[in-house]
């Protein structure tokens, strides 16, 4: 090329260069702008859940002189521990709340003063004489627990600015309550009855005890079942399968298998375990049998890929000193995809965490207070109790809703952390 | 003629020239003949009539040849030659290639070594490899070693394969740098030492012939250096096939040096006459670097 063509090169580049430099400067913000979209939209969902749930994590209780004189429970002098297992603890509440409030007088009032107080006062009430019955005989101040919708008044839910038609504390049970707080006769303490408790009518006695026992047990299963056999369908495509017609439809079909709607999965449970199988309904086996199905591609997928980044120098090193295919694969593949095998199979779990619509075909949609002991006893899963109290009309079950949300995002950033330290510890090995 | 196109045309003559000496243009006919002495008197290991496809693109032409019994042999020749290819025949490595086919008789001692009740695992016990890039197992340099003989079961208690792991390490010249680190894991060696532990994770399991694959081409001079000393000493006890890309090397290692071409086996003869008296044109183009 002539001096004078590669000059006017230099001069055209040149030209170009300005408007080269602002494509790149604008493409770089639109990256930082839709970066910043997804995290304000991130945040707001944070946001609302954490605003909404949080509240859940507390419980009001009230204090309220009891008369647990003998005439008021229906005791003999000398009562025997069934005796005061069924005595009238409800009585004696509706007895102490009337003389601490005499000026309720009508049925309505009446009702209405009851239902300062959970249902479950009576059964906390109940646990506190029997764990101590020298109570019997007298009056004590106790704290009993509070009914969810007084409990949303004095957390400050609902206020007087409300229509009083349209809310369910009503302008007397706000007086009282009001006094009550004065009095410092309120107080809030931390919602363990949250996690302690299985499903209930009623918010305040409300908890995600049995979903958690249910999720534990339903990921066990899909664990105990997903991950030996992905792992082992991994290893036999990757290092063992020829490659032909048959394998490749294989993989096609686990490809597709992986963007099967989940509630398919749900009806094939249904059909073969729990109709065909007869295996129990509502039980966690199941679950994690079909949860299984639908976290095996996952796993698959990502073992393949995780055995095949796997150099094929060092298989040529094993099988060079003599070492058989699967000793190979044992003792020098295996161990250096693990990271990315772990990583795969923890993702595939916490996607199963999560799921909730193949489950609600096998029936673990259902009402349980009873946490589950074993793998077949009937239970439900996070997502599904979330579910469940998304369906409830009760403010109180709104932040269980959104309480039992934080609880499952924590236990699925969790597993993600694990991934991701797992995956740092082999690595630096 | 202006200057543009002047120069235009002396570069078209200079590709012309080129082309000449261009491999592809250097096709031996199928029934070509190897020139030289292919065979020996007393072979550790032999081949005839060897054809290796790799689907339906032919990587070999018929080439027999025979390795001596504790000797050198270095194969060269221009990248794409079939020399890795032959080299990997000889322990069945290519059979871990699926579309790689293998014709031909191959013998150690005699024994063929693709018939149906060869074993492979067997067959690469007693016919060792080291690659062209080092690849120590990411283990301790310790286990690297005592891999083979305990899959093997070559050592009957922790001294037994104490003794073998140290043997194997001096043999390899490699012991006294990492004695005081044998649980430091071997892949944070330096490259050289990492190709004289793949050397002693060869020699652990005691195995007849060694077969390597350009062990030095990605080792600098000093590192390649002492292995092509250490190749020296191990000819006492074994049989050494090496295929290189550097004929200096070819020259210092080996007592017979083989020449492949585009798949085929163009001469074979003791290395001192193949360096200065080649008797095929192509071997000479090669060696006197006219192609490459």
């Amino acid at each position: 090329m002539s001096k004078q063509q590669s000059l006017k090169a230099t001069e055209a580049i040149q030209a170009s260069l300005k408007k080269r430099y602002a494509r790149e400067r604008r493409f770089q913000w639109y990256g930082r702008l839709a970066v910043l979209t997804g995290f304000v939209f991130l945040f707001i969902l944070l946001f609302d859940i954490v605003s909404k749930g949080a509240p859940a994590f507390t419980q009001h209780y009230i204090k309220v002189n009891v008369d647990l004189s003998q005439e008021v429970l229906g005791l003999d002098p000398g009562a025997s521990e069934q005796e005061i297992f069924s005595a009238d603890y409800l009585g004696a509440i509706k007895t102490s709340l009337r003389e601490m409030f005499p000026g309720a007088t009508g049925r309505k009032e009446k009702q209405q003063l009851y239902r300062l107080l959970s249902i479950g006062a009576e059964y906390d009430l109940r646990d506190k004489v029997l764990a101590d019955p020298g109570l019997i005989g007298h009056s004590s101040e106790l704290w009993l627990r509070a009914h969810s919708e007084a409990g949303s008044y004095l957390k400050g839910q609902v206020t007087a600015g409300t229509a009083e038609s349209e809310r369910k504390v009503k302008d007397l049970q706000m007086t009282w309550l009001d006094q009550l707080r004065d009095q410092g006769r309120t107080e809030s303490r931390f919602n363990t009855t949250f996690f302690t408790e299985g499903d209930s009518r009623e918010p305040e006695m409300a908890g995600i005890r049995v979903a958690l026992y249910g999720s534990f047990f339903t990921l066990l299963v899909t664990f105990a079942i997903a991950f030996p056999i992905g792992v082992a369908a991994a290893v036999y495509l990757e290092e063992f399968a020829p490659r032909n017609r048959i394998t490749d439809l294989i993989e096609i079909n686990i490809n597709n298998l992986a963007a099967v709607p989940s509630i398919v999965f749900g009806l094939l449970g249904l059909a073969v375990f729990i109709n065909f199988f007869e295996l129990p309904r509502s039980a966690p086996l199941v679950g994690g049998i079909v949860l299984s199905l639908m976290t095996l591609p996952t796993i698959i997928i990502t073992s393949r890929a995780a055995i095949q980044s796997v150099s094929p120098s060092i298989r040529e090193a094993a099988l060079g000193v003599g070492a058989s295919k699967l000793q190979t694969v044992i003792h020098h593949v295996l161990p250096v995809a693990m990271p990315g095998i772990l990583t795969g199979s923890i993702i595939g779990m916490a996607q199963a965490l999560g799921e909730s619509a193949p489950l609600l075909m096998i029936g673990m949609v259902a009402f349980i207070m009873d946490a589950p002991a074993g793998v077949t006893d009937p239970a439900t899963v996070l997502p599904v109790q979330i579910y469940l109290w998304a369906d409830s009309p009760e403010r109180g079950f709104t932040e269980k809703t959104s309480a039992a949300i934080m609880v499952l995002m924590g236990f699925l950033i969790l597993m993600n952390a694990l991934a991701v330290y797992l995956r740092r510890r082999f690595e630096r090995k | 003629m202006d200057r543009a196109e002047q120069q235009g045309a002396a570069a078209a003559d200079a590709t012309a020239t080129r082309r000449q000496l261009d491999i592809r243009d250097h096709v031996e006919p199928a029934d070509y003949q190897t020139i030289g002495t292919p065979f020996v008197d007393d072979a550790k290991m032999t081949a005839r009539n060897v054809n290796v496809f790799y689907g339906e693109k032919q990587a070999i032409t018929n080439i027999s040849l025979d390795i001596g019994r504790n000797e050198v042999i270095a194969m060269i020749g221009p990248s794409g030659c079939g020399k890795s290819t032959f080299l990997r025949t000889l322990n069945r490595m290519n059979d871990i290639i699926p579309i790689c086919r293998v014709e031909g008789e191959f013998a150690l001692d005699g024994e063929d070594i693709y018939g149906g009740d060869q074993d492979t695992v067997l067959l690469r016990a007693r016919v060792g490899m080291v690659f062209q890039k080092p690849n120590p197992f990411p283990k301790s340099i310790y286990e690297n070693v005592a891999y083979g003989p305990r899959i093997h079961g070559l050592a009957h208690n922790k001294a037994e394969m104490d003794e073998i792991v140290e043997d194997s390490l001096r043999r390899a010249s490699l012991f006294n740098e990492v004695k005081d680190q044998l649980d430091k894991p071997g892949t944070g060696l330096s490259g050289g030492q990492q190709q004289r532990l793949c050397i002693a994770r060869a020699i652990a399991v005691s195995p007849e012939v060694i077969l390597m694959d350009e062990p030095c081409s990605a080792l600098d001079p000093i590192a390649t250096a002492r292995i092509e000393e250490l190749i020296d000493e191990l000819r006492e006890n074994y049989t050494i096939a090496i295929v290189t890309h550097s004929m200096q090397q070819a020259a210092r290692v080996s007592q017979r040096t083989a020449y492949f071409h585009m798949g085929k086996l163009i001469e074979v003869g003791d290395t001192k006459q193949i360096f200065t008296m080649p008797r095929h044109e192509l071997t000479e183009n090669y060696i006197t670097g006219r192609f490459g």
